[in-house]
């Protein structure tokens, strides 16, 4: 507890300094493009919480869960084949390293002729996007095993699930939870662009409605909303991080 | 950090298989640990013919399902079109302009971006109260999404390669100085005391110890953060309309040019692909003193 008080000072100093500079520093702009913050934080109050901005951020949070679960579930079951089976990785691999090497964003485009305006292409844009890092880190998680474990295994005769659940995902789990990471903020950066480019709601299509109006307050607002669902979501990945890896961190202290 | 305080994870609790796992993850480092500093694979003359053989299989099935009326060829034309398509970008001006904006806006934006994150992060990781006050501000701001910052670079930039440089920079930047934090914090403290001792400055610590040993991560930095500058460039070229690949992707597509738009889209890849080549070839160079690139390469035949 002696520490608590140094750290809670050292962790939150800053931060509120910098808000408060931003709010003392900006209470009378004149300046049409940097608004005061109380003012974007009052247009906060009224477009996302008060007004039907809620929905979009519901939609826009949708589609992103769909997006990054299908990809997630795809690259488990496909990436721990291809992991355990060297001809098929060698097969598949230099394909899949080009579909990775193509920037996701001008996918946007392609998945909007393919599958039109609405949801369909929105999801479908994201979970392209995020597949790749899930995939190729789960196959490379699963080969790289270490093969005494793989022999212990085949001398306990561990086989069929049993060798999946105790053996395959624990082992390749810290590489999985590294392809997430990425994948997570690749899918975040693809469900705003898929809403900028074509779309009639969600977040994106709000901030560039507001930019293309001059609503600049509002406009602001929604960079802060895009920025504060960042950092939530990468909250929520530590969490899961700690559920699913917590024994491996463990492992690491000495 | 926390990790001592979660509940015990069910994945811990099937059996006594998890103990060797644990021990091996300590003799051996982790797996992030030794993929930061050689991330590489060796291939072998039957896997490299393999995967020839599974491109030549993908390109086959792009050629003849469209053909054969398994997908629908209005929206995906088969293969040999799209190639046709490429070859006529590969002869026109407009698209090597193009790749000329793109490369240039990916070029200083990185730049930019390893310049100010090998400074920032030096500084951060080797004067710890700097850092003990900055870490929490720095991952509040890190997984802020760049392209929030799409509208503001319209306002204030427009469409000019100062846009697209703000979004390349602030992406690049965050990947970089991660990298580079956790290998200033990762030199040895012996290693320090010993510079310490033998009377170096703070600043020829920094050279002759902070440096090397951060230089690995710094490099797998600017690797991720060169891919990750290609995508921001492209995206604002998309976005904002900046000149560039990503722009004649998106006039294709309102054009409903089906074949140039697939042939823009490889072209895209073909850059990510160089750019990773580039980026590996950079990293073997910078780091041919390393044990990990050394060992690499006495293996190799």
């Amino acid at each position: 507890m002696k520490t608590f008080w140094p750290r809670l000072l050292a962790t939150t100093l800053v931060p509120v300094a910098l808000f408060v500079l931003w709010y003392v520093a900006s209470s009378d702009s004149g300046n049409f493009f940097f608004p005061p913050l109380a003012k974007i934080l009052a247009a906060f109050d009224k477009v996302w919480i008060n007004a039907g901005g809620f929905g979009d951020i519901a939609i826009s949070l949708w589609r992103l869960a769909i997006g990054f679960l299908a990809s997630l579930i795809f690259s488990l079951v496909v990436g721990v084949v291809l992991g355990l089976s060297k001809s098929a990785r060698d097969y598949t691999e230099p394909v899949f390293e080009f579909f990775r090497a193509i920037p996701p964003t001008v996918m946007i485009p392609v998945l909007l002729v393919v599958s039109g305006i609405g949801d369909a292409s929105k999801i479908a844009v994201i979970s392209f996007g995020c597949l790749w890092p899930m995939l190729l880190n789960t196959i490379e998680g699963v080969r790289s095993i270490d093969p005494v474990l793989k022999d212990t295994c085949r001398v306990y005769r561990i086989h069929g699930l049993r060798r999946l659940f105790s053996l395959t995902l624990p082992a390749a789990a810290p590489q999985i939870v590294t392809g997430m990471r990425t994948g997570l903020s690749i899918a975040i950066i693809l469900m705003v662009i898929s809403e900028m480019f074509a779309s009639r709601n969600g977040m994106g299509f709000m901030i560039i409605q507001f930019q293309r109006t001059f609503s600049i307050p509002e406009m602001w607002s929604g960079i802060l909303l895009l920025g504060l669902i960042g950092v939530l979501l990468s909250l929520l990945m530590r969490v899961v991080e700690l559920w699913v890896l917590g024994w491996y961190e463990r492992s690491r202290v000495r | 950090m926390a990790g001592s305080s979660s509940p015990s994870p069910p994945l811990a609790t099937p059996g006594a298989l998890l103990g060797p796992a644990v021990v091996f993850t300590r003799l051996y480092g982790t797996e992030s640990m030794n993929r930061a500093v050689s991330g590489r694979r060796r291939v072998t003359r039957p896997s490299q013919f393999r995967g020839v053989i599974g491109f030549g299989v993908f390109l086959f099935l792009w050629e003849i399902l469209p053909v054969a009326g398994f997908l629908p060829a209005r929206y995906f034309p088969p293969f040999h079109e799209v190639v046709w398509a490429l070859f006529l970008d590969f002869a026109s001006p407009v698209f090597w302009h193009s790749v000329a904006y793109t490369a240039q806006a990916w070029f200083a934006g990185l730049v930019i971006a390893f310049v100010a994150a090998a400074a920032v992060g030096l500084v951060l990781g080797s004067v710890p109260v700097l850092w003990r006050y900055t870490e929490s501000t720095i991952e509040f701001l890190r997984p802020i999404p760049s392209v929030a910052l799409i509208p503001l670079a319209v306002l204030m930039f427009g469409i000019d390669i100062k846009s697209a440089l703000l979004l390349i920079v602030y992406a690049a930047f965050w990947q970089i100085l991660i990298q580079i934090l956790y290998g200033v914090k990762d030199v040895d403290p012996v290693a320090l005391d010993t510079a310490r001792v033998y009377g170096l400055g703070r600043w020829s610590r920094i050279r002759h110890v902070s440096w090397p040993t951060a230089l690995p991560y710094a490099i797998t930095g600017f690797r991720l953060g060169a891919s990750v500058a290609l995508v921001l460039a492209v995206t604002a070229e998309l976005v904002i309309g900046n000149p560039g690949i990503g722009h004649q992707v998106a006039l294709a597509q309102s054009a409903m040019a089906l074949p140039e738009m697939y042939s823009l889209v490889i072209a895209a890849g073909i850059m990510g692909v160089l750019v990773n080549v580039l980026a590996r070839a950079i990293e073997r160079k910078v780091l041919a003193w390393h044990p990990s690139v050394r060992a690499d390469r006495q293996e190799a035949p």
